[in-house]
């Protein structure tokens, strides 16, 4: 329940300032997107699962940004970033999906 | 009711707000897609397609630029050929009788009541002008030009061209007025000769005179230009 006020806090504040997204963040903050929601995909999972744990929850949302964003900055280091960062989305695009396809079969049983 | 929410779920709470705001920002963020959202390579790729396009452009511009300056060069060909056709056409205008012209020059007025002036005195006379300079030459209101012709009708009249002149008769010529005068007085000339065969003549001097008579141009029929 906080998660989701936070959530919806964050949202609003985000939308009624007119931030600017940092030049050197500007690569990886997508990324790092992704990577969050992929970890709150995951929770909400174990929510449904009934194995939600905070600690776990807060360990997991913060190495998944990390681990998304110092992917990136390799792939930018090493010259294949776009590539790179290309392979991580999809790689995080599945596991949401997967993610998804659990609740999905909690909530509606199919 | 409510239990007291633990350290985790309140840091959870907060890195899922840290969650929203950068998904609204980066949301926001590529409404405004600029450059700086884009990678290195990326970058590279444009400037890339930018540089290339700008080559294009560029070959193009020379290529248009040329052709400018050819239309150009054209143009200022086309206007020198057109001022010299003009400045033909009026020289030639003038010559053929086509044009009215204005110019220093005299006024020949000739009484011949008794109908003494025949067409070789006048023919005489045009010569006489036209070897004292005489540009352009009208008379009554007929131009004399190369190809005008006196006859005599039989009764006693001069026609010139086709047309009938009466006494007196008023003879214009344009160039310089004092040859002119003088050689209209030379003695033995065709004044002189009118004077004996009993008419008069007076010549005035003029600073600007002006001959309208124009002869109109026959379509030639026979002759064609050499090109």
């Amino acid at each position: 329940m906080i998660a989701l006020l936070g959530l919806l806090v964050g949202v609003a504040v985000g939308l009624a300032t007119q931030t600017d997204v940092p030049a050197f963040l500007a690569p990886y903050l997508p990324i790092a997107v992704v990577a969050a929601i992929d970890a709150l995909a995951g929770a909400t999972r174990a929510l449904l699962d009934g194995i939600f744990d905070d600690k776990v929850f807060v360990v997991s949302f913060v190495s998944n940004v990390l681990v998304a964003a110092t992917l990136v900055f390799l792939g930018d280091q090493l010259g294949v970033g776009s590539q790179l960062s290309t392979a991580v989305i999809v790689v995080l695009g599945i596991r949401i999906f997967s993610n998804a396809a659990s609740i999905r079969r909690k909530l509606f049983k199919a | 009711m409510r239990p007291r929410p633990s350290r985790a779920q309140i840091v959870a709470g907060l890195l899922c707000a840290l969650l929203g705001f950068a998904a609204a920002t980066q949301v926001r963020q590529v409404e405004r897609a600029d450059f700086s959202e884009l990678r290195q390579d990326e970058l590279i790729e444009v400037l890339d397609r930018l540089n290339s396009e700008a080559e294009l452009l560029e070959e193009q511009n020379a290529t248009l630029e040329g052709e400018r300056d050819r239309l150009q060069a054209n143009r200022n060909d086309d206007e020198a050929a057109q001022q010299a056709a003009r400045a033909r056409a009026e020289v030639q205008g003038i010559l053929a009788g086509t044009l009215p012209v204005e110019g220093p020059g005299i006024t020949l007025t000739w009484r011949d009541p008794e109908g003494q002036l025949t067409a070789p005195m006048a023919y005489l006379l045009v010569d006489e002008l036209r070897n004292a300079g005489a540009e352009a030459i009208s008379v009554g209101d007929v131009r004399i030009t190369a190809s005008s012709y006196f006859a005599d009708d039989g009764s006693g009249h001069l026609i010139a061209d086709g047309q009938a002149l009466a006494s007196p008769c008023e003879w214009r010529a344009i160039g310089d007025p004092a040859t002119l005068q003088t050689a209209l007085g030379i003695p033995g000339g065709v004044l002189a000769t009118l004077r004996t065969l009993g008419g008069s003549s007076d010549v005035t001097v003029h600073e600007s005179l002006a001959i309208d008579a124009v002869k109109r141009l026959e379509p030639l029929e026979h002759a064609a230009a050499i090109e």
